[in-house]
């Protein structure tokens, strides 16, 4: 792996990115073992931040008639239909992961996109001019442009109501707790006892979804325990910050912008002046 | 060769992982269009500093009218293109949009007092105007190599633009997009000089159009063959057939550049050619890499791969 940059490795982000004293980094757990797919947090999401409609959709896909996080779905819970002998729901709230190394905050152009002191990503929505750059730099799919309004929205870990001490709207919401909300090192802990729990109680699929502060995006701050692969919810299997590349990538271009001028000059170096002409 | 994606690679109702770029054609024009400002504002450079008055206008002005269309057409692809200005709060290394922005800022300023030099001539000689006609073709001079100082970083980070972004197809090309578009960018230039300069001058444009097309045509291939299942998408489809359009015009170009030594008409054509292999190369690179976005394989199965060869790199994965 590669060590410790702002760019990519393990850290706390929030004096990354310059609190000299913040409080504890918060995020989500989301235990999809006790999700009973009543999507309450859907709605209390839409609700506290008035996050419009999208009209009446039937995808034909499970209970899913939300179909991804979008600019105007900010948690989104996937149903999946498994016969493996036995018929089973797997039901999940996805969620923005509030990356350590968020690759959307990192090609923000404008300074629209910001670190809080909770360590989470928010969209400043009177900054944003929709350049869009964010959209396809997420490794999860998660921030999107809103039709008719222009800009790029997504979850603020409901960063107006965490700055006043009070749990997000959508762990508020959830009844059996499957959405946990909290300081992540605590979480974090909580997560390893309930993996641990579920593993001898006979479910060995149970594991955790980005946890790991080793992983390519330095650990998310929601993170999740899932009950099969990744790709199966629609989650990356291994994502990696774009970013980390990014380095190795400015070298490739001034490489190449070295291979520019040698082609100039070497195209008018060989040709007798016009002018000059005998 | 690449191997086709296995049967089994799981997704979600075969809905993409991550999001496709939401940009309109307008970008895949830009990469031509800021391509060419660059190409034209070194070709004006080596043209002045050789005396080639002819050649240097055509590059300065083009240099000019394609910057200006560039940014143009950065801003109408803005979801709020009111708040262009934004772009201008902040300059982030980590951004590539952002040191786009003020390379061609920078760039934009420099190329048009340069193009402004060419016209001093016709302003006229008495008063206030008269003193901006006397100091105009130095300025120019200065702006125009200014211009051309800056023109490989307006060349070449588009590359960068779209490789530093979860697009399969276009970040695992990160070795090879710059050099790729910076060839692109001297070829498209060159066809721009091929078509307006007389062929005395035109001898550096036409080592020009070979040296950058051979340069956007081994990048093109470099994409079709060497990124395993990421080059499907180069490949397949409108991209593919775009980028194969792209190799057949450039070639024929290429081919041009070398015979139309003595014939305007064939210089002229070949030009045409260049500037067409440019933008089908460009639109092909772009679609290509929405296409890798919108199937979920293009995202799954190469990290499924890295991340079996790594091994469980924690006890409750896998």
């Amino acid at each position: 792996m590669d060590g410790t940059t702002s760019l990519s490795g393990p850290l706390d982000p929030a004096p990354d990115a310059g609190y000299p004293d913040p409080p504890p980094r918060m995020g989500f757990f989301t235990d999809t073992s006790v999700c009973i797919g009543c999507k309450a947090c859907e709605v209390a999401c839409k609700e506290w931040n008035e996050v419009p409609a999208t009209g009446l959709d039937l995808l034909g896909t499970s209970f899913d008639n939300t179909g991804a996080l979008t600019a105007n779905s900010w948690r989104h819970v996937a149903f999946v239909e498994q016969r493996r002998p036995d018929f089973r729901w797997l039901m999940m709230s996805d969620v923005c992961k509030h990356c350590t190394h968020a690759a959307c905050l990192d090609v923000c152009p404008t300074g629209a996109l910001f670190r809080t002191e909770f360590g989470t990503v928010v969209i400043q929505e009177d900054i944003c001019n929709g350049c869009g750059y964010c959209i396809p730099a997420c490794p999860y799919g998660v921030v999107d442009q809103r039709e008719g309004d222009g800009r790029a929205w997504k979850c603020t870990l409901c960063y107006d109501r965490v700055g006043v001490g009070k749990t997000p709207a959508c762990a508020q919401a959830c009844p059996t707790e499957s959405i946990q909300f909290g300081p992540l090192d605590e979480l974090r802990e909580r997560a390893e006892r309930r993996i641990e729990r579920l593993h001898s109680d006979g479910v060995p699929e149970a594991r955790l979804y980005g946890h790991d502060p080793g992983d390519g995006v330095g650990g998310d701050g929601a993170f999740f325990l899932l009950l099969d692969e990744p790709e199966v919810y629609g989650l990356p299997p291994d994502p990696v910050v774009t970013t980390r590349d990014l380095p190795r990538m400015w070298r490739r271009a001034g490489l190449a912008a070295l291979t520019v001028v040698a082609a100039v000059a070497a195209a008018f170096a060989g040709c007798s002046s016009p002018g000059r002409r005998s | 060769m690449s191997e086709p994606a296995p049967s089994g690679s799981a997704s979600y109702y075969g809905r993409p992982v991550i999001k496709a770029p939401v940009w309109g054609r307008a970008i895949p024009t830009y990469l031509f269009t800021g391509g060419l400002a660059a190409g034209a504002a070194l070709l004006a450079a080596g043209a002045d500093l050789t005396g080639r008055p002819v050649l240097r206008r055509t590059g300065r002005v083009t240099a000019a009218g394609a910057v200006g269309a560039s940014i143009c057409l950065l801003v109408s692809d803005l979801g709020r293109p009111d708040r262009f200005h934004h772009l201008l709060r902040v300059a982030k290394p980590t951004s590539p949009l952002s040191v786009g922005t003020w390379v061609i800022t920078a760039f934009g300023t420099a190329s048009g007092v340069a193009a402004a030099g060419e016209f001093a001539s016709r302003l006229p000689r008495r008063g206030p105007l008269g003193t901006l006609g006397t100091l105009l073709p130095p300025a120019g001079r200065v702006a125009g190599l200014a211009a051309a100082g800056l023109a490989p970083a307006l060349a070449t980070y588009t590359g960068v633009l779209l490789a530093d972004t979860a697009v399969p197809s276009w970040h695992e090309a990160y070795p090879h997009l710059p050099r790729l578009f910076g060839g692109s960018a001297l070829a498209s230039a060159a066809g721009v000089a091929l078509i307006a300069a007389p062929l005395a001058e035109a001898e550096p444009a036409r080592r020009l159009a070979l040296a950058g097309m051979a340069l956007e045509l081994a990048g093109t291939r470099t994409l079709e063959r060497r990124l395993d299942l990421l080059s499907e998408p180069y490949r397949n489809g409108r991209a593919g057939r775009l980028l194969r359009a792209g190799r057949v015009l450039g070639a024929a170009g290429m081919a041009g550049a070398v015979l139309g030594r003595r014939s305007r008409i064939v210089a002229a054509l070949s030009g045409v050619a260049l500037l067409a292999a440019s933008v089908a190369t460009r639109f092909a690179i772009y679609e290509a890499g929405v296409a890798s976005a919108t199937d979920p394989k293009y995202t799954v199965t190469p990290q499924r791969e890295r991340r079996d060869q790594r091994g469980p790199s924690s006890p409750h994965l896998g």
